[in-house]
């Protein structure tokens, strides 16, 4: 419980409206995008300035209470599920662009500002913002920052880490901090870079300086359809192998046809057991000629169909139904697990081949939506919570995908993080050393261990090994499940 | 200062029981960057050069891992002959730079202005701490979201919180073909107007720096080297609309082009006795930097858009330190006569002194 004498004082810094306590006012905050988890926190704070941040996070650190910084809560590993009993920090408010400089090509922002309002401002300039996750409508820089989020055009352009300049920092004990710069270039280890990705167990950002892009002149987009998931993965193969650097190569199976199409009508061949698409982009003679090419190599891997977008409108539509995906799967079942893998791309194929084994042999269906580009598979397993031991039986398919990445030679997470939802699996990638070191490094910044404790780093002492049964949280109370 | 030992390490247990067995280390490898290396403490030192090879690359997979002291020129052959290379444009390779090295000192070349720097292409490490231990970060797989971004921390950080000994990279396959256009301007201020109608035009420009100076003499008028990689069937077409953009210019193609900017990549404008200093920087420090060098004999190089000033000096590197620390700018002295090499401000030292505390506990490496 945390002491009566932290909420005394944050009800001096917070007025009623913006602290706060009352179970209906805190329901929306005990779940994120892994909704199987929730926790109450104490206390959620709406903060409206830099300087509330600083002055909470000082709080908690001198009463030793713990808190977690959240955005628009999308995050589907649980990372900003709500500790019980902890601080919640609400970002939303504390959303303005405070600098958008087109000669610098940089843009100043606060944690709460919303991904595609970037992206938005940047536009008049000819500018925009590179990182594009599925959720950019409404997840913000903050948490974008934390999960080092990646988005559909990662391989040629990178995740959020490489396109985050300098930082303005609360560290979890309330010092301030300024990371890296404005300039592309560094002197020092590459701290910025650095905090970026570690799930908010470093503190919390406050000013974020972005690197903006001139936006492509032409996109040129493609669909193709095959008979078999595998086709679509050996083609894009091929295409890697023709050595055509796009700036975009999207996976999607049957069941991830059928639901984007019955959500948003994006136009996809809805018999396709594997539907490819393929996005160029930059200067228009260069991307015709680059994109001849491509429809050459295409024709060799035999798609039963090929369409060519048409203008931006046609483009639009072929992205809204592969960003819809997730939540449009949410159309065929009841529940479902989003996975996040990575394998290396040419183990596509193979992966994609013992997913279908392991969907047959637990009789649970699995949508595949991946980036094949740069090998991140994102399986989607349905289930029906109301059946007894289905999230389960769920779970225990997904801990085999992810322990399939590691054999493969790939990652347990490529975008999504580590959060809650990967604790169990971090001792499958990485050894004792290397966990120790990384428990090591999140105590010298934060000994009381008050910034986001319980996600990212399983317990240095006992890191779980099981795949099935409850989540160490649970056992000791701290979290329960739906 | 001379040193009282030198030990060439071959395997990467070789590392760990050296690192056990002093106090102090200093690492090194290629020593293409004499003054990363120079220093006024006296540790033990510890070779890395021959602890060198690919390990692995899978052209499929744009990937490769290779042992730390694995020579640049090594790895840029291997990935030629995939039509493959590094986009971070390492410097000095020419010189002997090695991953590791290039990887410690945390430098890129103008190239990187078209897809990023090493930061961003460096995915996995593995380096020994303070305590000896092999520790590892990151993966071998292009995208990876798993534990903390160690490999970021190692970009920049000079041996200092770790000994690398192997590193995973991403690569791209490379343009087919290269042409630039080289823009003269009466004034590094209409220079300036140029860079800035380059940096936001939308063009995939591949390198775009601003040579100010050449000691011999050639060139002195402020120039613009915009250099654009692709398709060759393209590429006058491509330089035809930059033309039009900045107004005039003349195009270079073929070996010409390809020496001039391999030579910009090995310094040979810097004189060798002179100090050559990198300065993180952005378009609008140019001018306060005019200011202080024009009135000096420094040579300077404003590389990839702005964001990377290269200052060959002349002088006592204290004095620009303090110019440096003036203007608010952060500098590496990579050759010449100084013991300290980082140079003017430094940020984020709470932050980076908690990290030591935790990687290098006993102060096995030099201070931050």
């Amino acid at each position: 419980m945390p002491s009566t004498n932290l909420i005394s004082a944050l009800t001096r810094l917070f007025p009623a409206q913006r602290l706060l306590q009352q179970s209906a006012q805190l329901a929306p905050y005990e779940s994120d995008a892994l909704t199987a988890f929730h926790a109450r926190p104490a206390a959620v704070v709406l903060v409206e300035t830099q300087q509330e941040v600083i002055e909470t996070v000082k709080l908690c650190h001198q009463y030793n209470v713990p808190f977690v910084a959240r955005g628009s809560g999308t995050s589907l590993s649980g990372g900003s599920l709500p500790i019980k009993e902890g601080i919640m920090i609400a970002l939303n408010r504390l959303n303005r662009i405070l600098r958008l400089d087109p000669a610098e090509r940089i843009a100043v922002v606060e944690p709460g500002v919303v991904n595609l309002d970037v992206s938005r401002a940047a536009a008049p300039y000819d500018l925009y913002y590179a990182p594009d996750p599925s959720s950019q409508l409404i997840c913000t820089i903050g948490g974008n920052v934390a999960f080092n989020s990646g988005g559909a055009h990662c391989l040629k352009y990178g995740m959020t880490a490489n396109h985050v300049l300098g930082m303005k920092v609360v560290l979890p004990d309330g010092e301030v901090v300024q990371l890296g710069g404005e300039s592309l270039e560094q002197v020092g280890p590459d701290l910025a870079g650095f905090f970026v990705g570690s799930e908010g167990l470093f503190g919390v950002a406050l000013e974020i300086t972005l690197r903006l892009l001139p936006k492509p002149a032409m996109y040129r987009t493609v669909l193709a359809a095959y008979r078999s998931l595998e086709a679509a993965g050996e083609a894009v193969s091929q295409v890697v192998a023709a050595g055509l650097l796009t700036g975009a190569m999207e996976i999607m199976d049957n069941l991830a046809i059928q639901a984007a199409e019955a959500a948003v009508g994006a136009g996809y061949p809805k018999d396709a057991a594997g539907l490819l698409i393929v996005e160029l982009e930059g200067e228009p003679v260069q991307v015709e000629a680059e994109f001849a090419h491509l429809l050459q190599v295409i024709e060799i891997t035999n798609p039963y169909e090929v369409r060519v977008a048409q203008d931006e409108a046609d483009r639009m539509r072929i992205w809204k139904g592969r960003k819809s995906a997730f939540s449009a799967v949410g159309r065929l079942s009841p529940d479902y697990i989003v996975q996040d893998g990575v394998v290396p791309r040419s183990k596509l194929g193979q992966a994609l081949a013992k997913i279908n084994q392991l969907s047959a042999t637990y009789g649970i269906r699995v949508a595949n939506v991946f980036h094949a580009g740069d090998g991140n598979l994102h399986p989607l397993i349905l289930y029906n919570g109301r059946e007894a031991g289905a999230l389960e039986r769920a779970e225990a398919l997904a801990g085999e995908i992810i322990h399939m990445c590691i054999d493969l030679g790939g990652s347990i997470t490529g975008e999504h993080g580590v959060g809650m939802e990967k604790l169990q699996y971090m001792a499958s990638m990485f050894n004792a050393t290397d966990l120790q070191t990384m428990t090591n490094l999140r105590r010298a910044i934060d000994p009381l261990e008050l910034a986001n404790r319980g996600k990212k780093l399983p317990d240095g002492e006992a890191p779980a090994l099981h795949l099935h049964g409850p989540h160490p949280l649970e056992k000791l109370g701290l979290i329960s499940r739906e | 200062m001379a040193s009282l030992q030198t030990f060439a390490a071959k395997t990467i247990t070789d590392v760990q029981s050296f690192v056990q067995n002093n106090s102090q280390i200093l690492p090194s490898a290629g020593a293409s960057k004499p003054a990363l290396t120079t220093t006024a403490d006296n540790p033990a030192h510890l070779e890395l050069g021959e602890l060198s090879g690919i390990l692995e690359y899978e052209p499929a997979e744009y990937t490769f891992t290779a042992l730390a002291g694995t020579p640049i020129t090594e790895v840029a052959a291997a990935l030629a002959g995939n039509g493959q290379y590094l986009p971070f444009d390492p410097p000095l390779a020419q010189h002997g730079a090695t991953l590791g090295g290039t990887v410690a000192a945390g430098l890129s070349g103008s190239g990187r202005y078209r897809y990023g720097g090493v930061r961003d292409f460096l995915i996995g490490v593995r380096f020994i701490d303070g305590q000896g231990q092999l520790v590892r970060g990151g993966g071998k797989v292009v995208k990876n979201a798993a534990g903390f971004d160690l490999p970021k921390l190692m970009v920049g950080s000079l041996g200092r919180l770790g000994i690398l000994v192997e590193l995973s990279f991403k690569v791209f396959p490379r343009p087919q073909s290269y042409a630039t256009l080289t823009v003269p301007y009466p004034t590094v201020e209409a220079a300036l107007g140029g860079l800035q109608k380059a940096t936001t035009a939308r063009l995939d420009i591949e390198a775009l720096d601003l040579v100010v100076e050449r000691p011999d003499g050639q060139h002195t008028v402020p120039t613009l080297w915009v250099r654009m990689g692709g398709l060759e069937s393209v590429q006058e077409q491509r330089i035809a609309q930059l033309r039009q953009i900045l107004g005039a210019g003349e195009m270079m193609e073929g070996f010409v082009e390809n020496a001039t900017w391999q030579a910009a990549c090995e310094f040979s404008w810097a004189p060798d006795q002179w100090a050559l200093v990198k300065v993180a920087t952005t378009p609008r420090h140019i001018q306060g930097l005019e200011q202080i060098l024009s009135t000096t004999k420094a040579l300077r190089r404003y590389a990839v858009g702005g964001q990377l000033t290269w200052i060959a000096w002349p002088g006592e590197v204290a004095d620009l330190h303090k110019h440096l620390t003036a203007l608010n700018l952060s500098g590496l002295v990579i050759r010449g006569a100084t013991n300290q090499a980082r140079i003017g401000v430094q940020t984020g030292q709470v932050f980076a002194q908690r990290i030591k505390q935790a990687l290098d506990p006993v102060g096995k490496f030099l201070a931050l």
